[in-house]
């Protein structure tokens, strides 16, 4: 066949297998060799340019090639070419490019922020992707929470306090909020009657038997944390009763005024405790103060 | 040897392809084990602050591998700003010196998670597990129900923490051993990390923190919640000054 034709023009490996199968011996294409010197000489540079070679217990460190990185504490420090050297490079420029606003934001009062629309809307941008990363989890994107587990925020109604320095307590230090089961010291009939008398307060008709009996009930048991106002206490969390914001029990949500009473009496029996997280390790003083801008200025803040 | 006889003797192409291709990973590989600074130093008043799992939290790992947890998420943060700015401090190789396989990865369909023990209430937790989209409404993370449901099965607790006493966990079960702990982690770490009394401790540790919210049931919940709490907690980086961890680069 052309078997001829072709070992005129290209070598072969000299070898046949089975009879008559030969194999190409083409040079390599010159442009191919050509590429593989250049990553050659490309790796030498690289080695002598960045950390490369280990030697026993260390490496070299590459040479001209140093990064030079000032720190949050201030301290300037020069060492060889790595990741982490980079990375505190990027956080000193990013830092540097952001120092104008963030040290105003960290000096100014919270009234200062709120007179001052670039200031406030620097605040604005940080802390929508603060809330994002570590508070939407549980107080979900908008703020609006979720009824039974975590508080609305955008409302007017604080469990801890709407001022600038509650909002920034809570966020700091974290809270626990813990209303008592009563299913040991109340019998199921007082636990009725105080539960129509709380929804009395929010204007649900309830029969006047009830709530005159749920009254006492609540003045002994309720009212040492609810308050004889029932309007709740900052100091304690406790929730305000009179108001049509609930943030444990899902009142609205129950069709007819059974199930709203029968919902406020599993609380009662049951109780419920619920723990917001302090981030004062985790986020810095001035992360914390644009959270609570953000936070008082989405919802009523007092 | 002569190309041909290489190319004509399968054995010995085996043989020289798999030392070939093995250079590659080899000195990538063997230096990091023979360089001191690979794995930094991390001790606050002398004691190292990075321990293995204790008995429950090793559960909760091993729970966390039966559920591929792993498929999603990593648990590796990188020096890089953006990944500072929301899991926290980049991970050091020493805070995975314990973990036997590691979980760094690099598919991320959901967070890094190597960060975020302390980050939410182990209420969370617990209601994320169940049900990811009744916390996170646009959650693809699928539901493990079966976490609360099933009992903790620890009777072979110890066995797990003497197969990883093999591969250099410094778990113990002589005196010398727990001594050396002492010395080493301090007194309250070095019980916890004794394979003799790792049933006691696993039920002690689950019954204090109740972390699925049922004090009377050592659940699989538990363990795993207990497990995601600790991640990324060990090295309080407040005792380290900013850029401390440079120079082990
Ligand atoms: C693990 C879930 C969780 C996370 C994450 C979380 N919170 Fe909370 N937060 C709660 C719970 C639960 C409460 C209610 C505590 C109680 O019952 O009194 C609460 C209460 C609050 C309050 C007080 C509300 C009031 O009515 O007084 C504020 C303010 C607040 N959180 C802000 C934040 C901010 C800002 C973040 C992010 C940095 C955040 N939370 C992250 C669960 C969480
Ligand atoms: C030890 C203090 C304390 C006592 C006593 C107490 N509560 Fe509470 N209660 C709270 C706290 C705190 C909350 C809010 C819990 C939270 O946010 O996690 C609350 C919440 C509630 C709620 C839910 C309100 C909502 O918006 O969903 C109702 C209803 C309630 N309490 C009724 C009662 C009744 C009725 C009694 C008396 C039988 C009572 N409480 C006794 C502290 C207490
Ligand atoms: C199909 C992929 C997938 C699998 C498998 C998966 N997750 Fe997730 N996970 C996600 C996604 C997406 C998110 C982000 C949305 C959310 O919070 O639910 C997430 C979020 C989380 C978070 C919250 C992280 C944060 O910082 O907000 C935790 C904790 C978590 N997952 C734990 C687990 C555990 C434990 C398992 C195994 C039992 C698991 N995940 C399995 C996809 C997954």
């Amino acid at each position: 066949m052309s078997k001829d034709k072709t070992q005129k023009t290209v070598q072969t490996t000299g070898h046949a297998w089975d009879g008559d199968l030969q194999e190409f011996n083409n040079p390599l294409p010159t442009w191919w060799l050509w590429a593989f010197y250049a990553t050659v000489v490309f790796a030498i540079i690289y080695w002598i340019l960045y950390p490369t070679l280990p030697i026993g217990d260390t490496y070299t460190k590459g040479a001209f090639n140093d990064i030079t990185y000032t720190t949050e504490d201030g301290k300037t420090e020069t060492t060889h070419w790595n990741t982490r050297a980079l990375f505190e490079k990027e956080m000193q420029e990013a830092r540097e490019m952001q120092a104008k606003y963030v040290e105003r934001l960290s000096d100014a009062s919270y009234q200062e922020i709120q007179s001052d629309p670039e200031q406030s809307g620097f605040a604005f941008s940080m802390a929508k992707v603060l809330f994002a990363d570590n508070c939407a989890a549980c107080h979900q994107t908008g703020g609006n929470g979720v009824i039974g587990m975590y508080p609305n925020l955008i409302d007017d109604a604080w469990l801890w306090g709407g001022s600038f320095e509650q909002i920034e307590q809570s966020i700091r230090e974290g809270r626990q909020g813990n209303m008592p089961g009563f299913k040991g010291q109340l019998s199921s009939q007082q636990i009725g009657d105080v539960s129509a008398y709380v929804l009395s307060l929010s204007g649900h008709e309830m029969p006047e038997d009830e709530i005159s009996r749920g009254e006492e009930v609540f003045a002994a048991n309720c009212a040492v944390c609810h308050g004889n106002d029932a309007q709740g206490k900052t100091a304690m969390g406790s929730a305000n009763l009179t108001d049509s914001i609930w943030t444990i029990v899902d009142v609205p949500a129950a069709d007819s005024m059974e199930e709203k009473k029968s919902a406020v009496m599993e609380l009662v029996r049951e109780g419920k405790s619920r723990e917001m997280p302090a981030w004062k390790e985790r986020l810095s003083d001035t992360e914390i103060k644009i959270l609570t801008y953000y936070v008082h200025e989405m919802g009523g803040g007092k | 040897m002569k190309h041909e006889t290489i190319e004509t003797n399968a054995g010995w192409l085996i043989v020289l392809t798999l030392i070939v291709i093995s250079i590659g990973g080899l000195v990538e590989i063997v230096p990091l084990y023979l360089i001191d600074d690979t794995v930094e130093e991390v001790k606050v008043a002398g004691k190292e602050t990075v321990r293995p799992y204790t008995p429950l939290e090793l559960r909760g790992r091993d729970l966390y591998l039966r559920e591929g947890c792993y498929t999603c998420h990593s648990q590796m943060v990188r020096p890089f700003r953006d990944e500072a700015l929301r899991y926290g401090h980049y991970s050091l190789a020493a805070e995975s010196k314990f973990d036997h396989p590691f979980q760094w990865g690099s598919k991320r369909t959901g967070p890094d998670l190597a960060r975020v023990g302390d980050k939410y209430s182990n209420e969370w937790h617990v209601q994320h597990l169940i049900a990811p989209r009744s916390v996170v409404p646009e959650s693809i993370m699928p539901n493990y129900p079966w976490l609360l449901e099933n009992k903790l099965d620890y009777k072979d607790v110890g066995d797990r923490m003497r197969a990883l006493k093999i591969v250099g966990v410094p778990y113990t079960e002589t005196e010398a051993e727990y001594q050396a702990n002492v010395e080493r982690f301090g007194e309250e770490v070095a019980k916890k990390l004794d394979i003799n009394s790792a049933a006691d401790n696993l039920v002690a540790q689950a019954n204090q923190g109740n972390y699925d919210g049922n004090p009377r049931v050592v659940s699989e919940m538990d363990a795993m919640v207990a497990y995601l709490q600790v991640l990324g907690t060990m090295v309080d980086f407040n005792q380290f000054e900013d850029g401390h961890f440079v120079k082990f680069r």
